[in-house]
């Protein structure tokens, strides 16, 4: 997995770095300095283990400690209490350690030569910590703040997380909504320069932002703000699972920082607003007039492939819509029939019958919440998780344009080169040789671009693939764990239904 | 008696059983159409001396209209539609077709099962000339003058039902009847409608579903890569069962629910007929007992006032006694009627359910290995 390849190095930077400095504290300095550094620093640790008897206790307290940046939760304590056992087991400090660094394979590795074996350990321990989540957002509390036409909704954006980068474990920031699409604003213009794929926020819905702030309490805006939560979340947690997206500061800052700067550009009617149209048009204009020859067969055929999935997936969104709003009708329809069961049940005279009749009606209501239940999971589970990879595989459109464009940007360069080289074999021509100094430097200067541009849209090329791979992957997960959700409140609710029924049935028969 | 409906086009084949000696033969059967049996139907009401019968209500004209629109439809969209979508959707619709063609056959044999299982409406000469007649009555449609004047008729009927609600009743066997039927006929032709949206709503699902599933299809076809690939497939299957369940599920409850619904409510409204005659004839009783007394007063065609008094008494109290016979066993009739239906419909329920639930988990447990 070459994205968690790419997470291993900074944590062992980050470890490695404190050691030169450390072994210059580690000669002259206090207790307390040395156990404060000494389990970030193996070589150091050693040879002050070995001497000091106290300093164990000490050492297994900051191991403790220190464990918990580095990936493993739940296995503090666990290894605390193991330091203690084997400390009280065996006084020398090296086996302990050793033992220590097997059982929970964090990088607490002791001595230089057990160094490389428990590096490997520890690269496949954190590649799997890796597969599950280092950081958990979620978004929670929508609350409506301030009142008229200025009210927004701000969210509690919660994090949980076990990542040294961050500040503390666990966090807490109000946001809303354009603080989503702000963030979104500044990873696409820094990000999508290296070709990634950046998932795209929730859109904006002015007629549905402009009830709330009414003050409408009716279902249907409540479910709009249902609906915006879920989908925020989602985004988040998409944005997190992305290895180098989630090494972005302003990842961080939007998750740690109390107040963030209000974005103000991404409002539509704003300056910004316009300005982004005008290069979306101008955008797409480029699009269609320069066309790149491919070289490489694969882009063209994961263009094709997205192309045709994004309509398919669209068209079969449609049809789940509608699948959505013919079971509210139906739940609906039969919360109305089953008032008029009651009341006929209520005006018949046989009294069997009327009890039966007016179980039917009770039953026809429990119908109804399951309908209604049923109806909110195909929209919550089914019809967004659609939603959402129709604007995903728009982002990895996207993505391919960046590419084309670093393609466009490389074969300028070169044709500027070339002109560069023809003004020099003029001027080479007729002889002037001042303005023939400039000319080489120019050309050198345009020479270095073009390499650079080359090597950027290499890089870019990589990167993608890379990125439609790694999509791909968390695309086929994402659905698989959706659609068996579906199935199984399907299920739940066919069971729930056969109970109602037979729960019904003896007093059907009863009916004398 | 026995009477066995098939169908043939838009007409009907009587078939009879019989053991009765009224007939000439113990086995036959004769083609009939629809207008044959409203003919027999309004033959039977326009008899006086059914008057203190209830007669069955006469089956509604098959309704063939609503799948032929959306037949016409289909075939106007079926660009739009892959080909699996359009024979899905036609076989659902010729499903539809034949439902309510069932439907209909139904409902037309059980007027004539009522018919003859009913002590004094099985000797009605109509009826066996319906029954027996080889050629084809050939029933003279109603012309425009006769529509006309029936709706005419009914007019009067409806305003005189109003005037006659009026009228103090002296039993209170059918004070209590009237009041009871009255509020059961309201509500059950709300529930009735109510039911019919229901069904109308669960048909619209199981469409949604043929629409899913022929999607799902073509995703599946395109999509290259195999572990997606199996899991489209399994959807695809999922969908199109939950059609077919969803489908069976709506049909049933139509046939179950709404019918018996919609029969009673055609049933309550004859037996309200039966009173409204009834109440008619209290009133003429009581009009010759004030003609009796002005004849008195006046001492003059008394005997015919007489006469014409003691008939329509007579007319009544014979009247009464049927009604009440004809009422109770109504009410029973009524009972059974709903017993059986609710108790086969809550059935089809489960099975279907349970059916689905199997399959559901079976999705599940293959989708969590893939």
């Amino acid at each position: 997995m070459a994205s968690s390849a790419d997470r291993n190095p900074p944590p062992f930077p980050a470890s490695e770095e404190p050691e030169p400095e450390l072994s210059d504290m580690a000669d002259g300095d206090s207790d307390e300095g040395e156990d404060i550094f000494v389990s970030n620093s193996h070589p150091a640790s050693v040879s002050r283990g070995v001497c000091q008897p106290e300093e164990p206790a000490d050492l297994f307290n900051e191991e403790a400690t220190a464990a918990q940046p580095n990936g493993v939760h739940s296995d503090d304590d666990d290894l605390f209490a193991e330091a203690q056992a084997d400390l009280s087991s065996d006084p020398s400090a090296d086996s302990p350690r050793k033992d220590l660094s097997c059982p929970s394979g964090p990088p607490l590795a002791r001595s230089p030569a057990a160094l490389q074996p428990t590096s490997l350990e520890q690269l496949e321990e954190e590649e799997e910590a890796k597969d599950s989540f280092d950081v958990d957002v979620a978004v929670t509390n929508p609350e409506k703040v301030g009142d008229g036409m200025n009210a927004y909704v701000a969210y509690k954006v919660s994090t949980r997380t076990s990542l040294p980068m961050f500040k503390s474990k666990a966090f807490t920031a109000r946001r809303r909504f354009s603080d989503f699409l702000g963030l979104y604003e500044k990873l696409s213009a820094k990000q999508s320069l290296h070709g990634c794929i950046i998932p795209p926020p929730p859109e904006k819905s002015v007629v549905g932002m402009t009830k709330v702030k009414v003050g409408m309490d009716d279902p249907s805006s409540v479910e709009f703000v249902e609906k915006r939560r879920a989908a925020l979340e989602r985004y988040l947690q998409r944005i997190v699972s992305h290895p180098l997206l989630l090494q972005d500061p302003d990842v961080r800052e939007f998750l740690e920082r109390d107040d963030l700067p209000r974005a103000v550009n991404t409002q539509a009617l704003s300056g910004a607003g316009f300005l982004k149209m005008i290069t979306k048009a101008s955008d797409a204009v480029s699009k269609m007039t320069i066309k790149m020859n491919e070289s490489d067969t694969w882009f063209e055929d994961k263009f094709q492939e997205v192309d045709m999935e994004e309509q398919q997936l669209r068209k079969l969104h449609a049809v789940v819509d509608s699948l959505v709003n013919h079971r509210k009708e139906l739940c609906m329809n039969t919360a109305v029939f089953a008032k008029s069961m009651a009341m006929l049940g209520n005006s018949e005279d046989n009294t069997a019958l009327s009890r039966a009749l007016s179980q039917l009606a009770e039953v026809e209501d429990k119908m109804e919440q399951l309908h209604q239940e049923q109806a909110g999971s195909d929209f919550f589970v089914f019809a967004e998780l659609l939603a959402d990879y129709i604007r995903l595989l728009g982002a990895v459109r996207g993505c391919f344009d960046q590419r084309v464009r670093a393609w466009q940007r490389w074969q300028e360069a070169q044709s500027t080169l070339q002109k560069k080289r023809e003004a020099e074999a003029k001027l080479l021509w007729a002889n002037k040789p001042d303005k023939l100094q400039q000319a080489k430097e120019e050309i050198g200067e345009w020479e270095a671009k073009v390499t650079q541009y080359e090597r950027d849209f290499d890089r870019i090329g990589m990167t993608v693939r890379k990125e439609v791979l790694r999509f791909e992957k968390e695309k086929a997960k994402d659905f698989k764990s959706q659609i068996i959700k579906y199935l199984e409140a399907m299920l739940q609710s066919q069971q729930r239904l056969i109970k109602f029924w037979e729960a019904f049935l003896p007093e059907a028969k009863a009916i004398a | 008696p026995d009477a066995l409906c098939e169908r043939d086009k838009v007409k009907f084949t009587v078939h009879t059983k019989t053991t009765l000696s009224s007939f000439q033969k113990p086995d036959f059967s004769v083609p009939r159409q629809h207008e044959d049996f409203i003919w027999l139907h309004d033959a039977l009401v326009e008899t006086e001396d059914y008057a203190g019968l209830i007669i069955p209500p006469a089956p509604p004209k098959p309704d063939f209209e609503s799948p032929r629109d959306k037949m016409h439809k289909l075939g106007e969209g079926e660009a739009t539609m892959t080909k699996e979508e359009y024979t899905k959707m036609k076989q659902e619709l010729e499903a539809e077709y034949l439902a309510v063609f069932k439907k209909t056959v139904q409902v037309h044999e059980v007027f004539l099962q009522r018919l003859s299982s009913h002590p004094v409406l099985s000797k009605d000469r109509n009826f066996q000339i319906f029954l027996e007649y080889d050629q084809d009555l050939s029933v003279r449609r109603k012309n425009a003058k006769e529509m006309f004047g029936g709706f005419f008729k009914n007019m009067v009927k409806s305003a005189d039902e109003v005037l006659i609600s009026g009228i103090k009743e002296v039993d209170d066997f059918f004070e209590q009847e009237k009041t009871f039927l009255l509020d059961y006929y309201s509500k059950i032709k709300d529930s009735t409608a109510k039911a019919e949206k229901m069904t109308r709503s669960h048909k619209n699902i199981a469409d949604d579903y043929i629409h899913i599933s022929a999607t799902l299809n073509s995703l599946c076809a395109e999509d290259s890569t195999p572990n997606k690939k199996d899991l489209w497939k399994l959807n695809l299957a999922f969908f199109i069962h939950l059609q077919k369940v969803e489908g069976r599920v709506a049909s049933d409850q139509e046939l179950k629910l709404t019918e018996l619904l919609r029969y009673y409510m055609r049933d309550i409204q004859a037996a309200k007929d039966l009173l409204y005659r009834r109440a008619r004839a209290l009133v003429d009783y009581e009009n010759s007992n004030k003609a009796l007394d002005k004849a008195r007063l006046k001492s003059k065609d008394i005997p015919q006032a007489e006469e014409h008094q003691r008939q329509s008494l007579q007319k009544f109290d014979k009247l009464s006694e049927s009604a009440k016979k004809e009422l109770t066993s109504f009410k029973g009739r009524r009972v059974v009627a709903f017993r059986k239906n609710l108790i086969e419909m809550a059935e089809l329920e489960i099975k279907h359910a349970k059916v689905s639930s199997v399959l559901f988990s079976l999705c599940v447990s293959l989708a969590v290995c893939s």
